[in-house]
């Protein structure tokens, strides 16, 4: 029998304990539906109040957060999440306000969502944005969506081929994957840029568009960037930016300005929206001046000008060849864009654009203390975050045991395995909110590391040993695929 | 410099370390001419004067809470949240963590999510959920994709029913725009059909059906014998369901559903202007490999303790690529937790009691409004807690003169369903006392 430390919910539960309790009810008695229609039993736990606190509590001190300690996870950028953010979203005229309230009752929320369309608008350079995809994939989506409806309009129906560089995220295919569209690889060259030969070759009037992580999943900032936009514009295709790397690039250039038609944010990411365990994100999509027609309805805009006296009332509008609604209602707005438009109220130009030199400044830090230990295949200057193998000559050490051996000297470990084009691959990315003490501390330990892999590296193939759970069996979760839990037998139901 | 945790000295140091004379001199890669644009965007605001700001924007809004009586619906529901639910979700352990891919210092993330998926199959009466979609609309769309997968394309029909939330029909009709698929049953103006009229569009080229529960007017339906007469065909049947009617009526599992999913809103998440949500997706085990998102099982680490794990990565985005089931990655983590703690603290006897009072005031309000000159329940039907009100005219013009009087009237179904422009879908939960609901009636008995 495995050793519990913590029970389940539902093992803590106890038949007629109590949590919070509703009121009695204020209204004559009507009589329930017909006892067909009802439910015979509700096998939910019951827990005091007390018991649930202290459930959670403790399941809380089993994570690692950004709160506790450095999270390098490369393309994740982990940053700290400001807590003015965690108070603003919360506000009661956010919090309870309905989606299908009439718009004249809601015209903070319409005002901010619209300023929040303008500085997107602004910060990326392209001409239309919509709030309204949940996370970067559903931006994707959105994107690819738009690629599609383009095309289509236009009658141009043998298009059906979308370039896509061996570094790209799984997302990128897999969006495509949803349309049905068949995906090119485009390699990588040996300085970490798009190779240009196979760009061309591949460059047809069957291509959709490429779509283009840039700076690409190496952290590498793509040297022929004009050219790669060039090629695929030349054949009719649309070029898509995927935003996941933005925090490279605030007040640094703007994808509009370099020829994207289309690229999605990741406010989780960018604009410091906590992660929260795996969501919500939030991915609104910027466009250039072709695509803004066909954009998600509705958007916000400004359905009668103001004037000096009265501001303008702002509304809903629809797209003329809009792909329609991507989800139910106006995007994730309290979590997502109420705590991204005050981060970057409290930025300003100035502040978004020293995010991103240093958060450049923090990667290529780390990068040049790491160097001389680690084998980094692209080596040159990087943007927010770089790539090195987790390996060494003659040892039987890999990336995930360095990965494992970190969290024994408090560290979260870098994303690994990722991108697919780097043996053993380590993506480290520190993000701007890490100190220099912190930055050092951690290569400190990835040399000690290094060390440690030649000299006694049981160390790492037993890593971690510090913390409170040790590696896992994958394998048995996957064959035995115990996906929830139940009531402990014995429990009365009704 | 807002959140950037580096003096000037230490940043000269890095500089020299990385061998640039300047954070500028990073940023060669970028083509000169684009580099460094000017933002023309509004100078930094300090903390107290972002607070300020905000706040400003805030209270610009009229809020159910502070200033209008709402019996607004339609697919987002105000009700209490115990206060222990932000609390646990204040944590910044939960909220400021990532995707739990490493699962030896995640394993309060996991067992969340595994307690999560174990409360909904519990709640659903189905055998399996994933760890959340971004909403109940999305989370429909993906059970189209699984039915699209299950038959590898072969079958492309849907039956949908016009009483499925018309943003949700939206939102598939967007997902699902290049995949050729034949869509029957959804038609505005046939709004009235039974779900046993429904069968007859049912054949063998039908790859799912789906339905809300109760249905977007409010009604409840035992889907039992279209449910039945779907698997005839061979067909598979989505149920979109409201989880607080779970916690009072028959779990559409019980029915024989396929695929249960819906908008978990209702379960300790505020309106918050429509989001960020909670889309739950539950399903049978012989259909885990076709279902998107993650996924978290039980195993045991190598001290032996029990532990979680993300499992089934293989269908994913992330290994699999273009021939993944789903594109998802991000989905709503935080809010599966608030979930959870939703449902352990207020526990059986008190969900039963919030499925109570949405129930009896939901009567009494439908009662009582039925009373008045010219109103009436254009059902005859069971409703939960919404229900349609047919008006002495437009629903428009009712909302209008409600609005003026401080209540944030019901659902225009006009907006949707061209021959409903008299009729008005009402919400009641048990935020609502029995003195709104009584100063509801007043105000329409006076309405002129």
């Amino acid at each position: 029998m495995a050793t519990v430390i913590e029970p389940t919910i539902f093992e803590l539960s106890s038949p007629g304990r109590r949590g919070v309790k509703m009121p009695a009810s204020d209204v004559p008695t009507t009589a329930l539906p017909p006892k067909e229609l009802l439910r015979s039993e509700l096998p939910l736990p019951e827990l005091a109040e007390v018991d649930v606190v202290r459930h959670y509590m403790k399941l809380s001190s089993f994570n690692y957060s950004v709160d506790s300690g450095f999270y390098p996870l490369g393309s994740c950028t982990m940053k700290y999440n400001p807590k003015i953010n965690e108070d603003t979203c919360r506000y009661p005229g956010f919090l309870f306000t309905h989606p299908l309230q009439p718009i004249e009752t809601v015209q903070g929320n319409l005002a901010l969502m619209y300023e929040m369309q303008e500085w997107l608008m602004e910060i990326s350079g392209f001409a239309g944005v919509t709030l309204q995809p949940a996370a970067g994939a559903h931006g994707e989506f959105t994107g690819v969506l738009m690629m599609a409806a383009y095309h289509k309009l236009r009658g141009d129906t043998k298009r059906t081929k979308m370039l896509i560089p061996d570094a790209a995220h799984g997302t990128n295919p897999a969006s495509v994957g949803m349309l049905g569209m068949s995906v090119v690889t485009i390699p990588s060259d040996s300085r970490g840029n798009v190779d240009l030969k196979a760009l061309e070759a591949a460059c047809d009037d069957t291509v959709v568009g490429m779509m283009l992580t840039n700076p690409n999943t190496l952290g590498m900032f793509d040297e022929n960037i004009e050219k790669v936009v060039n090629m695929v514009k030349d054949c009719g295709g649309l070029m898509y930016g995927d935003g996941a790397n933005l925090n490279a690039l605030l007040g640094i250039v703007r994808p509009g300005d370099l020829g994207f038609d289309v690229m999605h944010f990741n406010l989780h990411k960018t604009f410091a929206v906590p992660h929260g365990g795996g969501g919500p994100g939030s991915g609104p999509v910027g466009v250039s001046q072709r695509l803004v027609d066909f954009l998600p309805s509705p958007l916000v805009g400004i359905v009668e000008e103001g004037d000096e006296e009265t501001a303008p009332l702002y509304g809903f509008v629809t797209p003329k060849n809009s792909i329609g609604r991507m989800k139910a209602f106006h995007g994730h707005f309290g979590g997502g864009l109420v705590r991204s438009y005050t981060y970057i109220a409290m930025h300003g130009p100035d502040g978004l654009k020293d995010i991103s030199q240093y958060a450049v400044l923090n990667a290529n830090y780390l990068q040049a203390r790491l160097r001389d230990t680690y084998k980094i295949p692209y080596d040159r200057i990087c943007m927010h975050e770089f790539v090195m193998e987790g390996r060494f000559e003659g040892s039987d050490i890999r990336a995930l045991d360095i990965s494992k051996r970190l969290m024994d000297y408090n560290f979260h470990p870098p994303t690994n395995y990722f991108p697919l084009i780097v043996h053993e691959a380590l993506m480290i990315e520190p993000t701007e909110t890490e100190n220099k003490d912190t930055l050092d501390r951690f290569a400190d330990a990835l040399i000690k590391i290094a060390e440690e892999a030649k000299t006694q590296p049981d160390l790492l193939h037993n890593a971690p040993s510090t913390t409170k759970f040790g590696r896992m069996d994958e394998v048995k979760a996957a064959r035995e695929l115990v996906l929830c839990c139940w009531l402990p037998e014995g429990y009365d139901l009704s | 410099m807002t959140y950037i945790p580096i003096s000037p000295a230490e940043r000269d140091a890095m500089l020299k370390t990385v061998g640039v004379k300047s954070l500028d001199d990073l940023f060669e890669a970028i083509p000169a001419k684009h580099r460094f644009p000017d933002l023309n965007l509004p100078p930094a605001l300090t903390e107290m004067e972002a607070g300020a700001h905000l706040g400003d924007m805030a209270s610009s809004n009229e809020n159910v809470r502070e200033h209008l009586i709402s019996f607004l619906g339609a697919g987002a529901y105000h009700h209490y949240i115990p206060s222990v639910v932000d609390h646990i979700l204040r944590r910044g352990e939960f909220y400021t963590a990532y995707t739990p891919y490493q699962p030896e210092i995640s394993q309060g993330t996991l067992q969340a999510i595994f307690e999560y998926q174990s409360l909904m199959t519990n709640l659903t009466g189905m055998e399996v959920s994933n760890a959340s979609h971004y909403d109940g609309a999305t989370a429909t769309a993906e059970a189209v994709n699984l039915a699209y997968a299950q038959f590898r394309g072969k079958r492309k029909k849907i039956v949908m029913s016009p009483t499925v939330h018309p943003q949700y029909r939206e939102v598939i009709r967007t997902y699902t725009q290049a995949m050729g698929l034949e869509e029957v049953g959804d038609d505005a103006s046939n709004h009235e059909v039974t779900p046993e009229a429904m069968i007859s569009l049912i054949d063998e080229s039908t790859m799912l059906v789906v339905v809300q529960y109760p249905d977007f007017f409010g009604r409840i339906f035992d889907y039992k014998k279209l449910i039945d007469a779907a698997h005839e065909k061979g067909a598979l049947v989505c149920v979109v369901a409201n989880p607080t009617a779970l916690l009072m009526l028959k779990s559409p599992g019980e029915m024989g559903a396929d695929i249960v999913v819906g908008e978990a809103q209702p379960f300790g998440i505020p309106l918050w202007y429509g989001g960020p949500y909670l889309g739950f997706f539950t399903t049978k085990k012989s259909y885990v490999h076709k279902m998107a998102g993650r996924l978290v099982g039980e195993t045991v680490d190598a001290r032996g303790n029990r532990s979680y794990v993300l499992t089934l990565t293989a269908r994913e985005q992330h290994i699999k690529r273009e021939r993944a089931t789903s594109n998802i990655c991000t989905n709503q983590g935080l809010l599966a937790l608030g979930c959870s703690v939703y449902m352990s603290v207020l526990g059986k006897q008190g969900l039963q009691e919030v499925a109570n009072l949405c129930y009896q005031k939901a009567h009494y309000a439908a009662a009582e409004l039925s009373k008045i000159d010219g109103f009436g329940l254009c059902h005859v039907e069971p409703f939960f807690h919404e229900f349609v009100l047919c008006c002495p005219k437009p629903a428009s013009e009712v909302n209008q003169y409600l609005l003026d009087n401080g209540i944030l009237g019901g659902y225009d179904l006009g907006k949707d369903y061209p021959d409903m422009q008299n009729h008005l879908l009402v919400a009641v939960t048990e935020m609502n006392s029995k003195d709104e609901i009584d100063s509801l009636v007043e105000i329409l008995k006076e309405m002129k």
